[in-house]
Formats: structure tokens, C-alpha cells, sequence
């Protein structure tokens, strides 16, 4: 049996109570607690964007409904499966921090990389199928003429028939910035968790590193959490 | 590590001991970290303060002569603007006063997150430098709430940058707010219950929620327009559907409970001071605690009071007024509970006590006024008039200035271990007091009159009050440098103040001033609640120390 108890595992490479907390109990409450609070302000950061996407969505059904037509549901279905099971590999990861085996913390770590990393390309597949469709938006965007045609059928003026347009093209531009937002997310959690790969792998951390990869493994599970929200939001709604 | 058991029995080194700019920049010692920001914000605030100093030279007269272009004048009040908002009202008391005090007054040894915290000062510098340089290469003429469509699709000055750079010093905010929630949290010394957490910490910790949930708000909203501009996406174009009032509403739903990250920690100040100098607990603690806390949520409740006139719904409209008659019920608790104290206190007019009566005054005008903008009717006579000027000088600079400067006050023999010469003091106080209401005042007119702001000309009726106003501006201004002048000459005096001048209770007063780089030499034990103020025997040793002081 492993030893479980962190501080008996003193290393000279770093101290493992940081001079300004009491005890190890407090200094792992921190660091926790400060990724909790952490996250609150990335739930402030997407729920502006989420709240933005309702509301235009509310006003202009139709064009949100022709747009999302255009989403990828089997690739967006297949990316939530490779998010969950890097979730599941990272809690893995806590989990063997915890007990002790360091060498499966560093395996169950780059599991999860390579999982985001897969993740990463397969939206990036999405993304260049929808960007050679013109639905990028900008100076490229082109409405598909088969929406072109639903959306005069539905309009009886000129000016309804701009702003559905708009609104067609509105919702690509949240489509790109939530996904993007998220997928900018992923990249700096995938440079974390390698990070702490390496650092568990010299034996940097004294101790386990339980803090360290329980507030690591914090973070993943909340990107992963918004891209379960994302999904139905972006890709599943009619 | 392994420290030589000699140099622990050393006497303790006073935090300002080591001078190089080494052992500075690279400093996690969270009472250094808030000199840095002393340092940065003071210099922010005369940089803004010399705008405001052209503008109020321009408006001496009623044509355009002291500035070339319309242009130049609309570039100037952005730069006072958002220089004075984002780098000097929202980091100053939190960043300056309460890195410094907050460890010390919970009894931690550091915040959570020391390195965390210098990274916030190079963040907000990295912000800072970016908005000086907009400032000589070009400006920016929205107003520092870039609203849309004019920031995103008319303006040609340089948008994207300013967006950028108060994107990037909200982050610096943010990071603070975290450090003060977690060290609220797991830091507190052995017997502080919540309950006897001083006020000051309470209203940081209220504050420290409300920029870890508007900033990223105010953070998106900035990062919509730059890529507006840049890319034409048509998020607020309605030309292709989009909506210029959704950037109102993202923006104020930040920068309305952002007017609360300035003035919550003014409260923090002036409910340190009173009971201080009024030589009595704090009336109705716990009322003022929760207050804080209420502030910081309904805050979040009342932003469509900036957009009466923006189209919004009559509905909406009633709506948010009444909403935010509420949200004033909080601060008026406040402002009861400190007069609550002051009555039957035996006072004692020292410097900061001035600076915090005047703050009580002035805040009181700009919160009653506030109430006047938050009446649907009124506010679509004076909207955009010199009345709302006015009103936000009275909060913000009646308010946070103020409180600001009552803290640097307070804690100034705290934070150098020097006593400044207190006639000095007391006529600063004075020169603020008298000039802010020769400035301030007679703008509640000009708005009443009809003088709109944003203009650099105006019609020639306008011209004595704003004459007034001017020459307000000026005596304020001596008012302000004056501290900058006997503060710094006190720090070529030999330490001198103390730990305790003024009879203060708290655990930051239980300290050597300057304190010793670890605060505390003995593990600290709280076992009485806060502000347990004995008359007599502050009385004894307030005169004491009076006397050491005059002799
Ligand atoms: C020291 C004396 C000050 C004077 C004489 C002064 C004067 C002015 C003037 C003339 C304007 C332009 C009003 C308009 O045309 O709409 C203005 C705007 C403003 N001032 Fe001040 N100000 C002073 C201090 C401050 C301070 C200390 C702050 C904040 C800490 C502040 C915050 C603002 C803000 C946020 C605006 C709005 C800018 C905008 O419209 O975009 N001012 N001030
Ligand atoms: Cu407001």
C-alpha cells in the first residue's frame, strides 16, 4: 500500500507547505476553492455569449432554424463522446494522483491530451467543411441558395427578407465564437495538463500533486461541462 | 528550506527594508504588491487629472479656444474617462488599501495566491502602458462606454486597442477578487469567525464577487467590438440584423455593478474610520456586513437604468426603475448606520475623519441625485446633461476620491511607519471639500438648464456657472497635490508613528508600523469581536499619543 498521507513524502525540489499557510489542509482548500471561483467568472464569460444566442434566436426562429441545419450533428455527436471519455481519463488521472502511482497519473494525463487533441481536429474538420460552404461570417459569407429561396418564401417584404438574412448570418458568427471561445479553452487546458504530465514525471511535485491535478482536473471537467451545454444548444435545438 | 536557526532570532526586518529594484519587481509580499499599485494608480490619476484640466480650461469659455477640434476635445474626455475608471477608481482602494490591509486584518501571513497577485500588477500595467500609448498616438472618441454602432462601425480612431487594453486590466481585476474570496475563506486567523471579520473585509469581499462575475462580462462586450471592427460580423450592425443595444446591455450589466466595485470599498474605508475616531463600536455591524453583500448582488439587478432613452420598453423601463430604487436601500442603511455612529460619539476631527465626513456628505448628494436619475420621468429631461456628470463626480469622486484618501490617511503612519504633519492634512481635506462642491455643484444646475455634456462649445447663459466650476476644478486640484507633497517629505523622517496612532483596534494596529515581512511574529488568536472600542481607555491613549506626537 502506497503511503497516503502527502507530507511524509517531502522532496528538496519544492516545499510542499508554501511559508504563508498553517497547513497543508488549508493550502489545498485554496487552491481549490480559487479554481471554483475561477470557474464562476468562465460561466459569467459564456452565459453573456449563451444569453446573446437566446435572444437573437427568440426573435428570428426561422433564420436560426435554416442555420442550424447546417450543423454537423454526427461529428458534434462523436466530439461530445471524445470530450466525455477525456473527462473520464482525467478524473482517472485525480484518482491515481490520490493513491499515489505516478507513473499512471502521467499516462491517464496524456490519454486526456490526446483526447482534447482529437477533439481539436475533428472541429477543425467541422469548421474548414463550413468554411468552404461560405458560412464563415464576413466578407465571404454566402447564404446556400436553398435557404435563399425558403427565406423569400417566408418574408412578404424586402426588409424582413434583409433581416432574416442577418439573423442567418448572426448565428454563424455565435456558432464561431462560442465554439471558438471553447476550442481556445480546450488549447490551454491541453497545454496545462501536458505541463503537469512533465512536472509529475521529473518528480517535481513533493507530496503527490494531488492539488495540482485535482485543480487541473477542475478546469477539464468544466470546458467539458460547457461544450455539454453547447452542443444541444448549438447543434440539437429546433 | 533550510534557514540558519541564527537568522530567524534576528530582529524582524520591516517589510521596506531591502531596496533593490530587484527585490521589488519581483516581489510577492502582498504589502509591497499594493505600494507598486500606489505607485501606478497615483500616477494614472494625474495623468487623468490633467485632462480634466484641459477640459474644464476649455469649457472657461463658451466657444472652442483652448483646444484646436471638436475631435481633440472628444478624444480628451475618453482618455479622462477611461484612465480614471479602469486605471485608477476600480483598482485603487481595493488594489492599493486592501492588498496591503486585508492579510494583515484577518491575521494570514499572505494573501492566498502571492504570486497570482504581483502577476494582477503586471497585468494591470501591461493594460495601463497600452492606454497611455493610445493617449499620445492617437486617442479614441467614444466615451468610455464604446458604445455601439459608433465605436464599432463610425469612429476611425484607435477602438480596437482600448478594447484591448481594458480587456486586459480586467483580468487584473479579476485575479485580485479571487485572491481576496480565497483568503477570506481559508486564511482567517484562529477565532476570526465571519462575524468578526472588520467591515473593511466584508465590503472587499462583496467587491471581490462582483469583479469576479461583471468583469468577464465587460471583458466579452469589449472583445465583440474589436471583432466587430474588424471583421464586420454584424453583431451590433443592424444593417445585417444585429442590435446596437445588445452592447448596452452586456456593457452596463458590468458597469453598473462596476460603479459598486468603486464605491464598496470606499465603504470599506469609512466604516474603519468612524467608529475610530468616533471612540465607538460600529452601530448595526451586522446590518452594514450584510448590506455589502446585498449591494453586490441587486447591483447586477438594475442595469437598464443607463437605457431609459434607449428604445427599451416602457415596461422594462418602470421595471428597472423600481429596481433600482431598491438597490439604494443598502447603501442608505449604510449611511444611517455611520451617522448611527457618529451620534453621541465623542469625535475627534483628525485627518482622515475629515476626509471620511465629507465622503458621508458628498456621497449622500451624488446617492440622492441618484435616486432623482433613477425616476424614469426625470431622467428623460436630464439625460446626457451635465446633470448626470454631476451626479457620478458626487459618487465617484465625492465618494471613492474621498474614501481613498481618508484610508491613504489612515494607514499612511501604517504603511511607512511616519506621521505626516497634520495641519497639512486637515487643509488638504479642507481644499478637496470646498473645491470638489465649486466644481461639482453648479454642474447639477447646467444639467438642470439644459447644458448637455460631451460639447466643447456651449450657449453663452451657461458661461458663469461654468466659470465657477472651473475655478472649483482649481482649488481641488491644490487639493489634491498637496498630499502627493507632505506624504513623501514625511518619509525622510525617521519612523516614528507607531503601531497604533490613533487608538485604533484591529489587528493590523496590533503590528509594528511598517510591519515585519511575515506581519505576525506569534501565531494570532481572536477572541473579542471587532471595533471593541473602551471610551476611556481610548481617550487615555489617543491623548498620549497626541502628546508624543506634538512634542
Ligand atoms: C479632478 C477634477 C475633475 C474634473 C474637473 C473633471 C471634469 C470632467 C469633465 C469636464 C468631463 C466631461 C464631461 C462631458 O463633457 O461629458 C468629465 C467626464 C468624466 N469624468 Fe471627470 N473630472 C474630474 C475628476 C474625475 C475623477 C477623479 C474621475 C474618476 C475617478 C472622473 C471620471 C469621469 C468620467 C468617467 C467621465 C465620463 C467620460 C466620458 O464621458 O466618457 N473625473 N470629467
Ligand atoms: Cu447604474
Amino acid at each position: 500500500m502506497h503511503t497516503t498521507s502527502a507530507s511524509t513524502t517531502l522532496d528538496e525540489s519544492q516545499p510542499l507547505l508554501l511559508s504563508h499557510f498553517d497547513d497543508l489542509e488549508q493550502q489545498h482548500n485554496a487552491s481549490n476553492l480559487g479554481m471554483w471561483f475561477f470557474l464562476a467568472t468562465e460561466v459569467m464569460f459564456f452565459s453573456g455569449l449563451i444569453a446573446a444566442y437566446t435572444v437573437y434566436r427568440a426573435l428570428s426562429p426561422e433564420a436560426f432554424h435554416l442555420a442550424s441545419r447546417h450543423m454537423n450533428r454526427v461529428l458534434g455527436f462523436v466530439n461530445t463522446l471524445v470530450l466525455l471519455s477525456s473527462s473520464l481519463t482525467m478524473a482517472m488521472a485525480v484518482r491515481e494522483s490520490q493513491l499515489g502511482n505516478k507513473k499512471r497519473v502521467v499516462w491517464f494525463l496524456v490519454a486526456t491530451a490526446v483526447l482534447g487533441v482529437g477533439f481539436l481536429g475533428i472541429k477543425a474538420v467541422e469548421y474548414s467543411i463550413e468554411i468552404h460552404h461560405h458560412l464563415l461570417p464576413g466578407a465571404h459569407f454566402q447564404i446556400p441558395s436553398e435557404d435563399l429561396t425558403e427565406m423569400k418564401e417566408v418574408s412578404s417584404t424586402p426588409e424582413e427578407l434583409g433581416l432574416l438574412k442577418g439573423r442567418f448570418q448572426m448565428m454563424f458568427v455565435l456558432y464561431f465564437f462560442l465554439t471558438g471561445v471553447h476550442a481556445f479553452h480546450m488549447i490551454v487546458g491541453i497545454v496545462i495538463v501536458l505541463i503537469m504530465a512533465n512536472l509529475m514525471r521529473i518528480g517535481w511535485f513533493s507530496g503527490h500533486g494531488t492539488t495540482q491535478i485535482e485543480v487541473t482536473g477542475l478546469y477539464w471537467h468544466f470546458v467539458d461541462v460547457v461544450w455539454v451545454f453547447l452542443y444541444p444548444l448549438l447543434y440539437l435545438i429546433d | 528550506m533550510s534557514a540558519p536557526a541564527v537568522v530567524v532570532e534576528d530582529p524582524p526586518e520591516d517589510y521596506l527594508q531591502e531596496h533593490t529594484l530587484k527585490s521589488w519587481l519581483l516581489t510577492t509580499d502582498h504589502k509591497r504588491v499594493g505600494i507598486l499599485y500606489m505607485i501606478s494608480v497615483t500616477v494614472f490619476f494625474f495623468v487623468g487629472g490633467a485632462a480634466a484640466t484641459l477640459m474644464r480650461l476649455e469649457l472657461m469659455t463658451p466657444q472652442g479656444d483652448v483646444l484646436a477640434t471638436p475631435d481633440a476635445y472628444n478624444r480628451l474626455f475618453t482618455m479622462h474617462g477611461v484612465i480614471m475608471i479602469f486605471f485608477f477608481l476600480v483598482p485603487a482602494i481595493p488594489s492599493v488599501l486592501g492588498n496591503f490591509l486585508l492579510p494583515l486584518m484577518i491575521g494570514a501571513r499572505d494573501l492566498a495566491f502571492p504570486k497570482i497577485n504581483l502577476l494582477s500588477w503586471y497585468v494591470y500595467m501591461v493594460g495601463g502602458v497600452m492606454g497611455i500609448w493610445i493617449m499620445i498616438f492617437g486617442g479614441v472618441d467614444t466615451g468610455w462606454t464604446f458604445y455601439t454602432p459608433f465605436s464599432t462601425m463610425y469612429s476611425n480612431t484607435m477602438v480596437v486597442t482600448a478594447a484591448v487594453a481594458v480587456f486586459i486590466t480586467g483580468f487584473s481585476s479579476i485575479l485580485t477578487g479571487l485572491n481576496f474570496i480565497v483568503t477570506v475563506h481559508t486564511m482567517r486567523a484562529p477565532g476570526m469567525t465571519w462575524f468578526r471579520l472588520p467591515l473593511f473585509v466584508w465590503s472587499h469581499y462583496a467587491t471581490s464577487l462582483i469583479m469576479v462575475l461583471g468583469t468577464p462580462v465587460l471583458a466579452i462586450s469589449v472583445i465583440l467590438i474589436a471583432l466587430e471592427r474588424l471583421f464586420g460580423v454584424g453583431i451590433f450592425d443592424p444593417a445585417i440584423g444585429g442590435d446596437p443595444i445588445l452592447f448596452q446591455h452586456l456593457f452596463w450589466f458590468y458597469s453598473h455593478p462596476a460603479v459598486y466595485i468603486m464605491v464598496l470599498p470606499g465603504f470599506a474605508v469609512v466604516s474603519e474610520i468612524i467608529p475610530c475616531f468616533a471612540r465607538r463600536p460600529i452601530f448595526g455591524y451586522k446590518f452594514i456586513a450584510f448590506a455589502s453583500v446585498a449591494i453586490a448582488v441587486f447591483g447586477f439587478l438594475v442595469w437598464g437604468h443607463h437605457m431609459f432613452v434607449s428604445g427599451q420598453s416602457m415596461y422594462a423601463g418602470t421595471i428597472f426603475s423600481i429596481l433600482s430604487f431598491l438597490v439604494a436601500i443598502p447603501s442608505a442603511i449604510k449611511v444611517f448606520n455611520w451617522t448611527a455612529t457618529l451620534y453621541k460619539g465623542s469625535l475627534r476631527f483628525d485627518t482622515p475623519m475629515l476626509y471620511a465626513l465629507g465622503f458621508i456628505g458628498l456621497f449622500t448628494i451624488g446617492g440622492l441625485t441618484g435616486l432623482m436619475l433613477a425616476s424614469l420621468a426625470i431622467d428623460v429631461h436630464v439625460h446626457d446633461t451635465y446633470f448626470v456628470v454631476a451626479h457620478f463626480h458626487y459618487i465617484m469622486v465625492g465618494g471613492t476620491v474621498m474614501a481613498y484618501l481618508g484610508g491613504i490617511h489612515f494607514w499612511w503612519p501604517k504603511i511607512s511607519g511616519r506621521m505626516y504633519p497634520e495641519i497639512w492634512g486637515k487643509l488638504s481635506a479642507l481644499l478637496v471639500f470646498v473645491g470638489f462642491n465649486l466644481t461639482f455643484f453648479p454642474q447639477f444646475l447646467l444639467g438642470y438648464l439644459g447644458m448637455p455634456r460631451r460639447y466643447y462649445e456651449y450657449r453663452p447663459e451657461f458661461q458663469v456657472l461654468n466659470v465657477m466650476s472651473t475655478a472649483g476644478a482649481s482649488i481641488l486640484a491644490v487639493g489634491y497635490v498637496l498630499p502627493l507633497f507632505y506624504l513623501l517629505l514625511s518619509l525622510r523622517k525617521p519612523a516614528n508613528a507607531g503601531p497604533n496612532p490613533w487608538g485604533a483596534t484591529g489587528l493590523e494596529w496590533q503590528v509594528e508600523s511598517p510591519p515585519s515581512v511575515h506581519n505576525f511574529h506569534e501565531p494570532v488568536v481572536v477572541t473579542c469581536e471587532p471595533y471593541m472600542y473602551s471610551p476611556e481607555e481610548a481617550e487615555r491613549e489617543y491623548a498620549h499619543d497626541q502628546r508624543v506626537h506634538n512634542a
